[in-house]
């Protein structure tokens, strides 16, 4: 492939791939809390909404950004006051939230479709912009591309370096040890609930925002699962998930380019390939025994202690 | 006194009826399967709802984003045991729950849009949006420079491929080197993935996008790699003012009305009608002044030989994209064959799977 093929073609890998990799962080930061969420792609829908909704009313396309993460927390809360307030089961929870979502952005979404907001747009960033290659793929993009770099390290730093990460992992690994400590592991695990709805709902928002300046029903389009598949590739490691994400993007953006270059392969097969590498990536994972990093007390609810 | 006022009340009652009677309006209900605010397809036909409801006499319902399907069914079924008098359908996948409660009500009448099932009481209808499509390829191929054009489409039917054949008959009248990229994206309305499907066909040279589907995300990518784009449904140059040509637009408004009127005075048959520039279901929006005056005038001149017969879209010799002659040489197709077209002419690059 020449490079005026690639460098479009990574450029758009790196597009596609960000609103994915803001919520398999969110996924990570909630499952690494000791809690399964599955409610992802309602998250991420009525983060959109709430993104768009608020640029649109506001100008203010940060705003709107901010408001698809609190959105995403808001929705968050709801699945806390279900699994943690009252014990119930987090895959019915996390499966009730989606169809809620996706349900509830839809139906207060309908005046906005058809409407154009402000939105992101690419900035050159200076210097970094203009290294051959990578500049055009990496630092030619939208501020909110710029933000999803930092994220996956500052979390990694977060669980790995940080006391309160310490305690948010204490929480889904073991949480009766947790608690020996004298660490309320039902707290960080409402941490890890909120802050994980907060990156669900940024990847929402992002598709209302940058990746297009329009709401539309069904804009999340199963990205929000596709980012529950990922968390188990990505062995709940925020810095593996930009290589499932960008892995996803990349398939995404390729079969288009493979379709406009005049390819004869038919298209229906060309849009299965993202869903086909889903399967792919669990089985894989399983195979290299993924489940191993899995936190150990996921979807055990903590029993109060009485 | 109070008999005075019995009788008063009695003749109010009275009077109240008879003028019930002779207010009796016709109940006419639309179904579309996407919002209304779309800007699109469902758009379109609501435009036209919005002109019989200034009618008068008449009473207009509509609901909007019903499912193809056992909901639509349910819909429809419905707005029969209502008793409506016309209801129109605009979605394919309407079709068949739409004849199945059309038997069961026989004093309705139903009219589905885009497909092909009549029953005593259904008729069906559609536009030959081919031949608008046919005029924005001539502006297509006017504006190219890379003689690329890129054409986002949402499924692979008999309507999407005529309709591309059609823009690359006639951006090929007026450009013999314009060549027709396909992408299909699977999705009547997905901003997000009918974008990226435009960002495909400009990485790949097309500094034209054309588009089937009712979304404008493929405007959006034109917009913002600053080439030229071709809408749908409607004028979309609100979302793409320095990108966008021209649209092939439907205008359902006279047609409705006449199906209206004919049900209305017990003259309404059923039947299938495909109408198109000549009968002004279909159209193209006014032309951007980016759009030179020659080009304008080559356009517009090639729109009344249509409107008038002059001229036939589909007229051999067509070939196909390995060089057979599928349509032979002075043959014009039948509307059948029309309405069953698999196959793409020559210099249309993609696939029809």
């Amino acid at each position: 492939m020449t490079p005026d093929i690639l460098i479009p073609l990574l450029a758009a890998t790196v597009q596609s791939g960000t609103p994915i990799l803001f919520a398999t962080l969110g996924a990570i930061f909630c499952e690494k809390s000791g809690v399964l969420n599955l409610g992802v792609e309602g998250i991420m829908a009525v983060g959109a909404l709430a993104g768009f909704a608020v640029s649109y009313y506001t100008g203010s396309v940060w705003f709107g950004f901010l408001a698809g993460g609190l959105a995403g927390m808001l929705m968050g809360g709801v699945h806390g006051v279900v699994c943690l307030g009252f014990l119930g089961n987090q895959v019915v929870s996390g499966l009730a939230l989606t169809i809620l979502g996706v349900g509830l952005a839809n139906y207060l979404g309908t005046p906005l479709i058809g409407l154009s907001a402000s939105g992101f747009v690419p900035v050159d960033l200076p210097l970094l912009a203009r290294i051959p290659f990578l500049g055009p793929i990496f630092f030619q993009q939208d501020p909110l591309v710029y933000v999803s770099y930092g994220v996956p390290v500052g979390m990694w730093y977060f669980f790995k370096y940080t006391r309160a990460g310490l305690r948010l992992r204490a929480a889904g690994e073991n949480p009766d040890a947790a608690l020996a400590a004298g660490i309320h592991s039902v707290n960080y695990r409402w941490l890890g609930v909120l802050c994980g709805g907060f990156f669900m709902g940024l990847g929402g928002a992002y598709l209302s925002l940058a990746y297009t300046h329009m709401w539309a029903n069904h804009l999340t389009s199963g990205r929000g699962w596709i980012a529950v598949a990922l968390v188990i590739f990505a062995f709940w490691n925020p810095l593996r998930a930009v290589a499932g994400a960008y892995l996803f993007g990349g398939v995404m953006a390729f079969q288009f380019r493979l379709q406009a270059s005049g390819t004869h392969i038919p298209s229906s097969f060309l849009l299965m390939l993202p869903y086909v590498l889903t399967l792919s990536v669990l089985v894989f994972s399983s195979w290299k025994g993924g489940s191993s990093a899995t936190p150990q007390a996921l979807g055990v609810n903590i029993e109060p202690a009485d | 006194m109070r008999k005075v006022l019995v009788l008063l009340v009695l003749a109010l009652l009275v009077a109240g009826v008879t003028a019930q009677a002779a207010e009796k309006k016709m109940k006419i209900g639309f179904v579309y399967v996407s919002p209304v605010g779309d800007a699109g397809y469902s758009y379109a036909h609501d435009v036209a709802r919005k002109a019989i409801e200034a009618l008068p006499g008449v009473e207009v319902k509509f609901l909007e984003s019903v499912k193809e399907g056992a909901d639509s069914e349910r819909v429809f079924l419905k707005m029969a045991r209502n008793k409506y008098d016309l209801i129109f359908g605009t979605s394919f996948g309407y079709m068949n729950p739409m004849l199945k409660v059309a038997k069961k009500f026989p004093n309705t009448v139903f009219m589905h849009c885009s497909g092909y099932e009549t029953s005593k009481n259904m008729g069906n209808y559609f536009g030959r949006m081919y031949q608008a499509r046919y005029l924005s390829g001539m502006v297509a191929g006017s504006m190219t420079k890379s003689n690329v054009l890129g054409y986002v489409a949402a499924f692979p039917m008999p309507e999407v491929i005529r309709g591309i054949n059609a823009f690359a008959l006639g951006a090929q009248a007026v450009n013999p080197k314009a060549q027709v990229r396909v992408v299909w994206t699977k999705t009547w309305y997905d901003p997000a993935i009918e974008k990226e499907g435009a960002k495909s066909l400009l990485d790949v040279g097309a500094d034209v996008i054309a588009q089937h589907q009712d979304s404008p995300g493929p405007q959006e990518a034109a917009e913002e790699r600053g080439v030229y784009s071709i809408g749908y449904n409607t004028d979309m140059s609100s979302f793409a003012p320095k990108a966008h040509l021209v649209a092939p637009i439907w205008n359902w408004a006279p047609y409705y009305i006449e199906v209206l009127n004919s049900v209305k005075d017990g003259t309404w048959k059923s039947g299938s009608t495909w109408n198109g520039l000549a009968e002004g279901v279909v159209d193209l929006s006014p032309m951007s002044d980016m759009v030179p005056a020659d080009v304008k005038a080559t356009v517009l001149a090639r729109r009344s030989e249509i409107k008038k017969g002059d001229y036939v879209v589909f007229s051999g010799p067509v070939k196909d994209q390995s060089g057979t002659v599928r349509i032979a040489d002075g043959v014009v197709p039948s509307d059948q064959d029309l309405l069953k077209m698999g196959w793409f002419v020559e210099g249309v690059i993609g696939t029809t799977k």
